[in-house]
């Protein structure tokens, strides 16, 4: 199995969140970047194990920057056998999916996983944008999945349950909790990560077909109201008349 | 025209898709237009989206459209987008929907946003707005593109009820062969699934173990809430995986959100703070959930839920 790992780099989940230049740009100092859990914890792992299980070879893709360096680095110490960067700066998923399936497309790939969203983007877009580049199939929000011979078996979060489905290679995948348990690279995975081939690639050029015009905080939330734990009666009577939602 | 493609299972419109079609509806008037609501497989009145707000329904009835493939699907939405040429596409930001929308960007060659939270703002372009960084911030974009694809967020709008049924053109159009093939299907039965919640009730560490659990479940039953979880009660596996809410579990947005002995990490917050009201039990009066609270109750768990949930059964029965 020849398989490509879709990683991008995400402020780190306890991160404060804060705008620069007049609300238009995420504001980076202070904040520690890290591997989309999605990408590190299932998406990564189980394309090991299907390497693991079956051979082939992992290839990490990532679309941006040198800073995205270090978490590329990590996902070869986690035990991806090389990895590509695609100098871009990433603007929206359309540019970051054409850029990966272009990349797909000059090369041989049986497999393309994706975290199932990246937790700053929460767009849960790119997966399915390379699936329609490539005209594969997409299986999107996967849980749990088998491989046998050329055909997935691969359990699909919908709301309150799971589907089950079947698809053959090739096919893009997306990682959600539960497809394998997250892995901590050792001493050995980071000396063996630093001589492993990270290429930089330009990008096509293609254009994005979105942008960030601002960012907004959520209102502040004001002072809780709190309920003497006696008076039970009395939150029943605030949910119902003045919260309205009971 | 605005075209909406709106989700249906067992034979009606599922919530997901009431509110694509209302949302659909509202943009629309904004932009001077109407509002087509696509429907795809078997369905019982289909003209019935008129009551959410649609114009005109077309319907693919076509069996191959039972069960979900995203290639097929998105297929089949843009041709009808294409034939009708439609501005917008509209879809819900629910598990088909995230499957679907790249796919349908793409092939309109169209600029798409996802999980969108309000009414796109069409005073200069298009301006959309939608939640980022697990809900810590919102961010508004701008679509640069003749047409333009957007997901609903669940929640995000209330489906208006007050339209009729409307006439629904039959498209005889067949989905050719599907890229997966299903398998099978398993549903928890019985409640409302966890995006879909109007009501939650959650819980946390502070349970002390899976045994405790009659209390929580009485109480959603008695509000008719469904149960969720911090992540470290789902990976103890004192709960099913699918009940895990926060930034690596689900992300929901309910009218009421209840946690209890939860302690309110942000990786937690980032997963519910959209909700509209929230309530927090915790016998910690320091617990940082109490910052993100509507109302807080400061006491011990097992006493004050059982208290709770006796008062509601008391208005209740008041009427
Ligand atoms: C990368 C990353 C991602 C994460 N993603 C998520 C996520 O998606 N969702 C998530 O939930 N967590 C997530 N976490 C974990 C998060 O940081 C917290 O560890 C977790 O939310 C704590 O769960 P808890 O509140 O149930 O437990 P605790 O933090 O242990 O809190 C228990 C609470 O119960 C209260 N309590 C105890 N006994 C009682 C009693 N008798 N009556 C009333 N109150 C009582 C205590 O005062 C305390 O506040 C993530 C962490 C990381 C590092
Ligand atoms: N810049 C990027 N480079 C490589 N992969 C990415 C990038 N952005 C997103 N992805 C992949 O696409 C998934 C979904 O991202 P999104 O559509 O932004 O929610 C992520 O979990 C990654 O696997």
């Amino acid at each position: 199995m020849n398989v490509l790992v879709c990683v991008t780099k995400t402020p780190d989940t306890t991160a404060k969140i804060g705008f620069v230049e007049q609300n238009t740009r995420f504001d980076i100092s202070g904040v520690q970047f890290i591997m989309n859990p999605y990408d590190e914890w299932y998406a990564l792992v189980r394309a090991l194990e299907l390497k693991e299980a079956q051979g082939g070879k992992v290839t990490l893709i990532s679309v941006g920057g040198a800073d995205c360096d270090q978490v590329i680095r990590k996902g070869l110490a986690i035990g991806a056998d090389e990895a590509v960067r695609i100098d871009v700066q990433p603007v929206d998923a359309y540019q970051v999916a054409t850029e990966i399936a272009t990349y797909v497309k000059a090369n041989t790939f049986d497999i393309v996983f994706t975290g199932k969203e990246s937790i700053e983007s929460n767009g849960s877009e790119v997966g399915a944008m390379i699936a329609e580049i490539l005209d594969w199939p997409f299986l999107s929000y996967a849980s749990k999945m088998d491989m046998e011979g050329p055909t997935a078996t691969v359990d699909l979060e919908i709301e309150g349950g799971e589907d089950t489905v079947q698809a053959d290679v090739p096919f893009v995948i997306s990682a959600a909790k539960g497809l394998a348990e997250q892995r901590i690279p050792n001493m050995r995975g980071i000396m063996m990560a630093k001589s492993k081939p990270l290429q930089v690639v330009p990008g096509s050029g293609v254009a994005p077909r979105t942008a960030i015009s601002s960012y907004t905080m959520p209102k502040e939330k004001s002072a809780v109201h709190l309920v003497d734990p006696e008076n039970m009666s009395e939150l029943v009577r605030l949910l119902k008349e003045e919260a309205k939602v009971i | 025209m605005v075209l909406v493609f709106a989700e249906s299972g067992d034979g009606r419109i599922k919530k997901s898709g009431q509110e694509a079609i209302t949302f659909g509806k509202k943009l629309a008037t904004q932009a001077g237009t109407t509002c087509t609501t696509l429907l795809l497989g078997p369905i019982d009145a289909p003209g019935d989206a008129g009551i959410y707000g649609a114009d005109l329904v077309v319907h693919l009835p076509h069996d191959g459209f039972t069960h979900f493939d995203s290639q097929t699907w998105s297929r089949a939405i843009c041709e009808v987008a294409t034939a009708r040429n439609a501005e917008y596409v509209v879809l819900s930001h629910s598990s088909r929907g995230k499957a679907l929308t790249g796919r349908v960007a793409i092939r309109l060659q169209a600029g798409c946003v996802s999980g969108v939270t309000e009414l796109p703002n069409l005073s200069s372009g298009c301006l959309v707005t939608k939640g980022v960084y697990s809900g810590k911030a919102f961010a508004s974009l701008k679509i640069a593109t003749a047409i333009k694809v957007l997901s609903v967020m669940g929640n995000a709008i209330q489906p208006t009820k007050d339209g009729t049924a409307v006439p629904v053109e039959v498209m005889d159009l067949e989905p050719g062969k599907a890229g997966v093939t299903f398998v099978k299907t398993d549903k928890v039965e019985g409640t409302v699934p966890l995006p879909e919640a109007e009501r939650v009730v959650s819980a946390g560490r502070g349970m002390k173990g899976p045994e405790n659990w009659g209390i929580i479940e009485d109480l959603a039953a008695e509000l008719g809430a469904t149960t969720a979880c911090s992540r470290p009660v789902a990976d103890s596996d004192w709960r099913p995986h699918h009940e895990h809410v926060g930034q690596t579990g689900i992300a929901i947005r309910p009218n009421l959100y209840i946690a209890i002995g939860i302690s309110g990490a942000i990786q937690h917050l980032a997963g519910v703070n959209r909700s509209k009201v929230i309530v927090v039990i915790n016998k910690d009066p320091e617990a940082p959930f109490f910052k993100a609270a509507d109302y807080g109750v400061v006491g011990d768990l097992f006493e004050v839920v059982p208290r709770l949930t006796k008062a509601i059964q008391d208005m209740k029965a008041a009427g």
